[in-house]
């Protein structure tokens, strides 16, 4: 995986919100055509890291390029797909007019429209007004639209928060099917356990960087045997100055994605 | 590997036809406004409304009620057909500076905006958007309004009953960019709320509808000049009064051009990055 240009460059990244700093100095890459989770409890600046690459957050020192270029810059609207954590679509509109809507702007075709609705099989729902469907439903056509136009690399933020067992491994298989077929994918999730089905992992806490891994190197390093322990030992190694603040369990509960 | 393989196998991958279903957006120089996004943001917002039957409501049958209510109450006396052209232009602006106020911070809200300001849309194509479509509508509700007010509660004009459309349309659309650059300066869903008194009550106040503005005191006089109401009134009061377009050519360029400063304001001050 090192030879390819990586998609995603941060260099001393920090991002001050209400002035607290919300992320530290960060540094990381994204290597290509791969699915890189996210990992991090709630509050670890996982949101503000997706925001400032896709350009939406005001950064306060550092830099962060994404397809070569810096974060943010308008040719990247064309190539960089993003799913906010909430499903951002219009509820009063039915799911294929806010696809439309959201085509028209990317300048694509009704046909890319039909192609995104199948590929999170909302087939059925298509006519639906969004406000009518389920929380689940919801967060899929607001995938959806990420997916119009083929973008190059997709940031997605907590995408399966809140689905069923089910539809979280369907959701993980459709991640995987557009690696395959040479999308770059960066994935949040507060959700340990999602880790067996990422390619690559970037832990996150506090703002810092705890890993920077594949899983089997990472628990190979941590000598941990699920990610969740592999986190708890860095964050002991770190030994951050605030440790002491009682770590949450993540973990979800009932059926697993793998 | 290049990028086209890898695009090309991603269509086939979600089911695709290849170099069809979608064109091909690698390289297309981003523009700040594009006729294209401009109107597909206006007829989402119009399908967006054309959903919403209490929001139709509140534009056309409100003011209607409102004014009928005013010719029940002063049946017989002559208030209607001196107050009837103002409240013919005040109505639409206040609801239609309610309606846009609202309508676009739920787009903040919803994080709609925010997805918006990820793709290839100029902020100039998104407030556009929104003052088509609200121009649209409040073009619909004047007309609406003025033929209630004349046919049915019989008001008289002395002057042209179109200039009063005019102004009336026109006020409607300064409300309804006024809106759009409140819901823009605000950093927050609470204060877009907090910015509609403040935007409003200092208007209506000096704007010479409870008082003739040369009654004044000069500060309050002063302050009415650089209100944009002041000028939508006042051209009003003219019509009733017999004037002619002539007459209120010059309010007309004034209200036109505050809703062309409403726009550039809502247009600079919306962010694409926030804290």
């Amino acid at each position: 995986m090192g030879n390819n240009e990586p998609v995603i460059s941060v260099q001393g990244l920090r991002v001050d919100r209400g002035g607290t700093t919300v992320l530290h100095a960060l540094d990381l890459t994204v290597p290509e055509r791969q699915v890189v989770g996210l990992l991090g409890p709630s509050g670890s600046g996982k949101t503000t890291l997706l925001r400032t690459l896709v350009g939406v957050q005001v950064v306060t020192a550092g830099t962060a390029h994404v397809l070569g270029r810096p974060a943010g810059d308008p040719t990247l609207r064309h190539q960089v797909g993003y799913v906010t954590q909430s499903p951002s679509v219009y509820s009063d509109l039915s799911v294929t007019e806010n696809l439309r809507y959201f085509a028209s702007i990317l300048g694509v075709g009704p046909r890319d429209v039909s192609r995104v609705i199948d590929a999170v099989d909302l087939a059925r729902h298509a006519r639906r007004r969004v406000g009518t469907l389920s929380g689940g439903e919801r967060s899929r056509v607001s995938l959806a639209a990420a997916l119009l136009g083929e973008p190059r690399l997709l940031v997605l933020d907590e995408p399966t928060v809140g689905l069923d067992p089910v539809l979280r491994r369907d959701l993980w298989d459709l991640f995987a099917r557009l690696r395959d077929a040479g999308t770059s994918l960066l994935v949040s999730s507060h959700v340990m356990d999602e880790a067996t089905r990422c390619d690559r992992l970037l832990l996150l806490r506090d703002g810092r960087l705890l890993a920077d891994d594949t899983l089997p190197g990472l628990l190979e390093r941590t000598g941990a045997h699920d990610v969740e322990h592999a986190f708890l030992r860095l964050v002991e190694d770190a030994s951050v100055p605030d440790g002491a603040a009682p770590l949450r369990s993540p973990r979800h509960l009932g059926g697993e994605a793998s | 590997m290049s990028t086209h393989d890898a695009r090309s196998a991603a269509a086939v991958a979600t089911g695709a036809p290849q170099g069809e279903g979608a064109r091909t957006p690698v390289q297309r120089a981003p523009s700040a406004v594009s006729p294209r996004a401009t109107l597909a943001t206006a007829g989402r917002v119009l399908r967006q409304i054309r959903h919403d039957p209490r929001t139709i409501a509140l534009l056309v049958v409100l003011p209607c009620v409102l004014l009928g209510l005013i010719a029940w109450m002063f049946d017989g006396t002559p208030v209607l057909d001196q107050f009837g052209p103002i409240l013919v232009g005040l109505f639409p602006m206040i609801i239609m500076f309610l309606v846009t106020s609202v309508t676009t911070l739920r787009e903040r809200q919803s994080g709609t905006l925010e997805r918006l300001m990820t793709m290839p849309i100029g902020k100039g194509d998104f407030v556009g958007g929104y003052a088509l479509a609200f121009a649209l509508l409040a073009t619909v509700q004047a007309l609406v309004v003025v033929a209630f007010a004349v046919w049915v509660c019989g008001m008289d004009v002395s002057g042209p009953v179109w200039v009063v459309v005019l102004v009336a349309v026109l006020d409607a659309i300064l409300g309804s960019c006024l809106g759009l650059a409140a819901s823009a300066l605000a950093r927050s869903e609470f204060q877009a709320v907090q910015l509609m008194p403040v935007i409003l009550f200092p208007q209506l106040i000096t704007c010479g509808l409870l008082m003739p503005r040369d009654e004044m005191p000069a500060v309050l006089e002063a302050i009415s000049r650089v209100l944009p109401l002041t000028y939508g009134v006042s051209a009003l009061q003219d019509v009733a009064a017999g004037g002619t377009f002539a007459d209120v050519s010059g309010a007309v360029a004034v209200i036109v051009a505050f809703i062309v400063g409403a726009i550039v304001l809502g247009t600079l001050t919306l962010r694409r990055r926030t804290v």
